[in-house]
């Protein structure tokens, strides 16, 4: 590695293990080094300087010391603490579930600065957009994108046809679409509806700006969710943890007041809106 | 141990391992250690057998609060003279320790055994919230005290809790977080600063 033996950078902090008496490991994101871990001495210490600034879901500038196996940081600096995330049950879970697929979906040591300022727009986003769940799917769909499993939506994997405006299917096996005729070429193959396929198209093509004023109703918000979840969860080969801890909340959000619409997208007359 | 085993080697090996296995203790200090109970008189290496075995036999959780204890209650939830209308919600075990250092508070206690933390998935099933709820089901409880940690997982529990005790009618609080005894303002963050400036008061 050319690295200096000191340097400085930019970091969100997406996930943190205890080490020895006072110390963690932490993994930070980072725009120009991608996914890194380094160690904090002395964080879990009540008078650390540096505690406050390498907490989770923070964005940090972080100053680092080049060691034999991990990087120690020597110093930290708070660019965003994200204080909305903090204080807000339903913000942080969501911000929690994003760290941990990007932790999930990346290598170490690979620069990626579109996806650092992916996951830094996000949680940005999640600061202040009560759309909590469309900035999920978005960023879903997008780190998808990004992390080289784009799904292929505009054409059927097996033929390569079009998709007629009919019910296709969707197979994680299989990396994307499949249509009516094909469906028997993969054993698992879910129903998917012309509009969560639009809006699904539409996360994946379109910036932020235009996929916010996307109007959902709960039922077509659930089947998107659905679909990209299983496709997460195969990729991976194994349950995303955090999201079952913003299942809980949500099922008890619904406990607590039964008349406001799941998952806190507007409810429109039908389908997908014009966008 | 038999003095006459034949492996001693192994049987040192296997103290080294166990030793550690313990936290803190790294291979150079397992060394030590097992070489120091060799030489010492095997008194002591019993007194520390002993010991380890009835930490295990005789310790248990309180019924109550879930703090260590070696009967059914702890000395806490046995103690007439403690504030039966406060009940103080903590991590762990050892946060009573700190908390009863200070002489402050003579409420009682409640261990969760853990924070809420989803990237690890311990979700609310897993600490002992249930059993908290169940205990201030119909009790004297007036006031209920967050003392979990000040990191991102103390603060989700805390978020959660109150949102479950509130409705019962329970005032809910939460310690003060501002700056530590002894720092310097400049190395604060936002987040402590931000706690500090809400919670400020006035000198009288």
């Amino acid at each position: 590695m050319s690295q200096p033996r000191n340097y400085q950078t930019e970091a969100i902090i997406i996930k943190k293990t205890k080490l020895g008496e006072a110390d963690r490991i932490l993994t930070l994101y980072t725009p120009h080094m991608g996914k890194i871990q380094a160690v904090a001495k002395g964080v879990r210490r009540p008078k650390s300087k540096m505690a406050g600034h390498l907490e989770l879901l923070t964005h940090s500038l972080v100053s680092m010391a080049r060691g034999r196996n991990l990087a120690t940081v020597t110093g930290s600096q708070t660019i965003n603490s994200f204080l909305p995330l903090k204080t807000d049950l339903a913000r942080s879970a969501c911000a929690l579930y994003v760290t941990e697929l990007v932790d999930q979906f990346t290598p170490e040591h690979t620069e990626d600065t579109p996806l650092f300022q992916l996951l830094l727009a996000s949680l940005e986003r999640l600061c202040q957009d009560n759309n909590k769940d469309l900035v999920l799917r978005y960023f879903e769909l997008q780190l998808l994108n990004k992390a080289g499993y784009r799904p292929q939506l505009q054409e059927c994997t097996a033929c390569h046809r079009p998709l007629e405006p009919v019910s296709n299917f969707f197979s994680a096996g299989a990396g994307g679409m499949l249509c009516p005729g094909c469906r028997e070429q993969q054993s698992f193959a879910y129903p998917i509806s012309v509009n969560a396929l639009k809006v699904l198209r539409l996360l994946q093509n379109s910036d932020y700006a235009t996929a916010s004023r996307l109007r959902m109703t709960a039922l077509l918000a659930a089947e998107v969710e659905d679909i990209v979840r299983g496709y997460l969860k195969y990729l991976l080969e194994r349950e995303v943890k955090s999201a079952a801890w913003l299942d809980s909340l949500r099922q008890q959000l619904r406990r607590d007041n039964p008349s406001s619409s799941q998952g806190g997208t507007a409810p429109a007359p039908q389908g997908t809106a014009q966008t | 141990m038999s003095q006459n085993t034949i492996a001693t080697a192994g049987a040192v090996a296997r103290l080294i391992q166990e030793f550690n296995r313990l936290p803190g203790i790294g291979p150079k200090s397992a060394q030590r250690i097992t070489y120091y109970l060799l030489r010492a008189n095997s008194e002591q290496a019993q007194q520390l057998a002993e010991a380890i075995l009835s930490l295990k036999q005789q310790i248990k959780l309180c019924t109550v609060c879930f703090n260590v204890t070696d009967a059914d209650l702890c000395t806490v939830c046995r103690n007439d003279q403690r504030d039966r209308s406060k009940i103080c919600i903590v991590e762990q075990p050892q946060d009573i320790l700190a908390i009863e250092h200070t002489g402050v508070y003579h409420g009682l206690y409640h261990v969760l055994h853990g924070a809420i933390s989803p990237t690890e998935g311990i979700g609310t099933g897993d600490i002992r919230i249930r059993e908290l709820m169940a205990r201030l089901q119909g009790s004297p409880v007036t006031e209920v005290i967050l003392a979990t940690n000040t990191n991102l997982e103390g603060e989700q529990t805390a978020l959660y809790l109150s949102g479950l005790i509130t409705p019962l009618g329970i005032r809910v609080t939460r310690l003060a977080r501002g700056l530590p005894f002894g720092t310097e303002l400049e190395y604060a963050d936002d987040m402590t600063l931000t706690r500090a400036f809400e919670g400020r008061q006035q000198l009288d």
